[in-house]
């Protein structure tokens, strides 16, 4: 567990990354042929167009009241979590959530981690923290666990072995686990759960997500289909939980529709086969669950985000994955091109308050704004509005105050902003504009055969032989009914 | 949901804006301007010319300001806010005549009718002035089903067509439809589905030119869809997705074709009704 | 306590001069359109259920034991883990008696700590209660106790849930106000909708990823 090689070398940079990916045919149709299902999945689960717009608007507010209350909402959460017996840990970056998981792992001598699905640990690396500290941190989710074996991320964040067919999964199995195992799926995870079955028995302590931490009850929720959520929280001795800041909302009731949103966002589900809701370790009488229950809450640049009321809307996300499913960009070059752990349209407006724009520069520019993202997000995060936003960020010059976004600037080039200037210049003033317009039309045949990248797709363009603003003149001259500012 | 709640503060958190209501419409007016945009102007003036004859046809006297150029768009989508809110205020001093305008393109109209109050949301006067243009900017479709209220006699050919719907028509101004019932008026058009027809064409803008390996593989497979549909021909109403999915075609030396609506329109509705 | 600090320092200094936004929860959106006439409840249920690979029968308080009985020798069976000490556990246990062919049963009554392996690897089945079902998405609750501790319905390949006709609510907010869950929730409540499964190889459905490979509801519909 402690090599860390990948297997494939990804070029360094989102384009390099996207073209590779692009060529990959395999990897192409697979990707096109789950979203179109999981787009069509959504679709039959969302039948009813009113009932669908009525509930998102519902998650929306709730997910903004939350927000609007939150550092009271998480004072109230830990009240009642500690009350219930769940001890409450907050770590303000990935490292401070690493020490205090693997501290409380040591305090009982763990050596043996199984964890269910948690995109918080994937920020966290916790794997990798982990295995460096001689602790084996296993993955339980079946796509998890497939791309743990095969050292890879997750490029899905509901479906993180996606990019994988059951060709590969076999030859994965066979390569790793020396298992022969068939293509067919049911015997590929048949062999899974025996194998993690085996690591649920012997687990010294389970790691978590969260989907919703509920204030007004101290309750942990969790949805999964699989189980292996409730063995990860429920066999071994000590149950870690780890989370976002972002995650809580005020009251029970609150969880109802956004639970519907999410499954049926995320999978097109009515619900998921098992909604866990955890209020406290193992009571004196009971037999099993774990005899410690912990919550870690992470901040990792949130409250970053959390500062620009704008882009406090991206800490509305649920997670559900809908904008990713119905992405052009995310359909065609996959999730490992974002080179990070949230891909897609949520990827690139989360990641930069974690990491810094400068790191992902190209991620606010990746997308043709068409909108298909924030069409279908459960609780109406403005994806387009905000890369937009990001976009305006990045060409800011880097020392331009207050920066909103850390490593914001990082696409500031002066040359660039020159010819902004300029085309200002030519559609501000019409005696440039027109001298502009008689130019192109004049000299048409003169026409570069190369347009930069343009060219690389399309033939190069040639003015029209006569501008609007010319036809349009005559036309109006003559017209019948005619217009006097012509 | 959220008419009880006012909070001024602007770092209040923010909830999604009330869903768009039906659109009102005024009755027919008698004149109205044309915003021609910047891609019509230079690189398909007939469409622009063809929504003009559209127009008059409905009785409508149209004027063509001649000091208009671009609404701003590609300097918003690039991040150039300062350099958008320049070329913005242009149009907005332009087109403050109370005028109704009418764009031939989703997108340009999606700017007057969305994003100019974005980038005045700090100028109170100029905001106010957005917000009129706002609510008097019609994308040309729109403007000929629900203000017009055409009844088009198709005098062409039988015929075959696919509709590329722009995304800012689709997603933005809620006028997706409005190019549907425009040719279902036509008897003798018949229009196909074509594949993955919601899906983004890959244009974007400068979209297209910063990420042309994305771009590229959304307009070949828009392209084979169009080409694969049955269809004689490619209809839409924005020629950004023309000029894309065009200039794609002629790459691939292909032989077929889009076509701007208004033109389309004309060509089998034109002369007197 | 610095993190922490820090943490509600910076939250609280991004909503200064803000006020919370009400609570304008409106709950006909989540009860409005899941409502059901009583007669429609169960086929509702089990129309969901069934889509996910559930087994349902309808049966009565009297004979479902016997039910159960059929159902594990089919299956060729040979243990099964019940809860004696609640009435359908003393229910079962009746019907047992004096039956030799039946599969033997077995008591959850240790610490998870002292038979992990054998519950893991040994027990073939399991029957519990439910505190009831929701129509709107064919779900059953839920609330694991002494007597029938969490892992009881997960550890098991098949796992058999007795619902009662009359406890099975319209949906999920429905049952949660009615119960008052917010006054107290149990250390887990569970909403289980079907047998474990996966789709992360191909979007392919798997059933028994990790749980149960079969859920048998039996419905109990007495006058």
């Amino acid at each position: 567990m402690n090599q860390r090689i990948p297997v494939t070398e990804l070029a360094s940079d989102f384009k390099g990354r996207a073209r590779e990916a692009l060529a990959d045919s395999q990897l192409r149709s697979n990707f096109r042929t789950a979203m179109d299902s999981l787009m069509r999945k959504r679709a039959d689960a969302f039948s009813d167009e009113d009932e669908r717009e009525g509930l998102r608007e519902l998650g929306n507010h709730i997910r903004a009241r939350s927000l609007s209350n939150l550092p009271d909402l998480l004072e109230q959460l830990e009240t009642k979590l500690t009350a219930n017996g769940i001890k409450v840990h907050w770590a303000e970056t990935v490292e401070e959530a690493n020490e205090i998981v693997h501290g409380l792992i040591e305090a009982h001598d763990g050596r043996q981690v199984v964890k269910g699905k948690s995109m918080v640990s994937e920020e966290m690396e916790m794997n990798d923290y982990l295995a460096d500290r001689d602790i084996e941190c296993l993955e339980s989710d079946m796509g998890e666990y497939i791309v743990q074996l095969d050292n890879e991320k997750p490029s899905h964040i509901i479906m993180p072995a996606i990019h994988k067919n059951a060709r590969q999964v076999s030859a994965l199995f066979n390569e790793k686990l020396g298992e022969h195992v068939s293509e067919d799926v049911d015997e590929l995870i048949q062999t899974g759960r025996r194998i993690l079955r085996r690591k649920f028995l012997e687990a010294d302590v389970g790691v978590s997500g969260v989907n919703f931490a509920i204030a007004e009850t101290g309750t942990l929720l969790l949805v999964e289909n699989e189980g292996n959520g409730r063995m990860s929280t429920t066999s071994p001795p000590v149950h870690i939980a780890v989370t976002g800041i972002e995650k809580v909302v005020s009251n029970l009731r609150d969880v109802v529709p956004l639970v519907s949103l999410l499954t049926r966002s995320a999978l097109g589900q009515p619900i998921t086969t098992y909604v866990n809701l955890i209020s406290g370790p193992r009571k004196p009488d009971e037999l099993d669950g774990p005899e410690e229950v912990h919550l870690v809450l992470l901040d990792n640049g949130r409250t970053g985000a959390f500062a620009d009321a704008q882009m406090r809307q991206t800490l509305n996300c649920i997670r559900c994955g809908a904008c990713m499913n119905h992405c052009p960009v995310y359909t065609r070059v996959g999730g490992h091109t974002y080179g990070e752990v949230y891909p897609g349209p949520i990827g690139k407006i989360v990641t930069p308050h974690m990491v810094g724009l400068d790191k992902v520069p190209d991620h606010p520019s990746a997308s043709s704004l068409c909108g298909a993202c924030g069409e279908v997000c459960p609780v109406k995060i403005p994806i387009p509005e905000l890369l937009q936003r990001l976009r305006q960020e990045n060409v800011q010059a880097p020392d331009h105050e207050p920066a909103a976004v850390r490593g914001a600037g990082s696409k500031y080039s002066r040359k660039e902003r020159m010819m902004w200037r300029a085309w200002v210049m030519l559609n501000t003033r019409p005696a440039f504009y027109k001298l502009f317009l008689w130019a192109a039309t004049r000299f048409r045949a003169l026409a570069p055969k190369k347009a930069g990248p343009w060219t690389e797709n399309h033939s190069a363009p040639v003015p029209a032989a006569r501008s609007l603003h010319d036809l349009a003149r005559d036309h109006l001259k003559n017209s019948p009914i005619r217009g006097e500012k012509s | 949901m959220s008419e009880l709640f006012y909070d001024a503060a602007p770092n209040a958190t923010r909830v999604a804006p009330a869903r768009e209501t039906e659109r009102r419409y005024p009755d027919k007016p008698a004149e109205v301007s044309l915003f021609g945009t910047c891609v019509v102007d230079l690189f398909f003036p007939e469409a622009g010319l063809d929504a003009i004859r559209l127009l008059e046809q409905q009785g409508i006297r149209v004027h063509f300001p001649q000091q208009q150029s671009c609404c701003g768009q590609p300097a918003w989508t690039s991040g150039y806010r300062e350099e958008a809110r320049a070329v913005a205020l242009a149009q907005l001093d332009l087109l403050d005549d109370g005028r109704p305008v009418v764009v031939p393109s989703g997108s340009c109209a999606g700017m007057f009718r969305h994003h100019y109050l974005e980038l005045f949301a700090e100028e109170p006067e100029n905001l106010r002035r957005a917000e009129d243009l706002a609510g008097r900017t019609f994308e040309l479709t729109e403007f000929l089903l629900k203000v017009c209220k055409v009844q088009l006699v198709d005098r062409g050919e039988k015929h075959k067509i696919a509709l590329h719907t722009s995304c800012t028509a689709r997603r933005e101004m809620n006028t997706h439809l409005h190019a549907r019932e425009l040719l279902a008026q036509l008897d003798n058009v018949e229009r196909i589905d074509h594949d993955h027809e919601s899906e983004c064409c890959g244009f974007g803008g400068t979209f297209s030119v910063r990420m042309p390996d994305i771009s590229g593989a959304m307009v070949l497979d828009k392209t084979t869809a169009l080409r694969q549909s049955g269809a004689a021909e490619a209809i839409s109403a924005d020629c950004g997705c023309l000029m894309n999915i065009n200039g794609a075609l002629e790459k691939q030396q292909q032989a077929f074709r889009g076509r701007h609506l208004a033109s389309f329109l004309w060509e089998r509705c034109g002369g007197e009704q | 306590m610095s993190a922490r600090n820090n943490i509600l320092t910076k939250l609280r200094t991004s909503l200064a001069g803000t006020t919370p936004r009400p609570d304008e929860f409106d709950e006909s959106l989540v009860t409005g359109p899941w409502r059901y006439p009583p007669e429609q409840r169960i086929a509702r249920l089990r129309e969901l259920m069934e889509a996910v690979h559930t087994e349902v029968h309808q049966t009565t308080e009297g004979d479902w034991p016997e039910l159960v009985a059929e159902l594990l020798v089919k299956r060729e069976i040979t243990n099964l883990l019940y809860a004696p000490a609640t009435p359908h556990g003393k229910q079962l246990a009746r019907a047992w008696k004096d039956e030799a062919d039946r599969p033997a049963l077995r008591v959850y009554d240790r610490p998870i700590e002292e038979w992990k392996a054998q519950l893991f690897n040994e027990v073939q089945a399991s029957v519990t209660g439910t505190i009831g079902g929701i129509a709107a998405t064919g779900s059953l609750v839920l609330w694991p106790d002494r007597h029938e501790p969490r892992l009881m319905s997960l550890a098991p390949p098949v796992h058999i849930a007795l619902l009662k006709a009359s406890g099975i609510h319209d949906n999920w907010y429905d049952m949660m106000t009615d119960q008052n869950w917010a006054a107290g929730l149990p250390t887990n409540a569970l909403l289980v909708s079907g047998p474990s499964k996966t789709a992360d190889i191909e979007q392919v459905l798997a059933y028994g990823a990790h749980g149960p490979k079969e859920l048998i509801v039996l419905i109990l519909e007495d006058v």
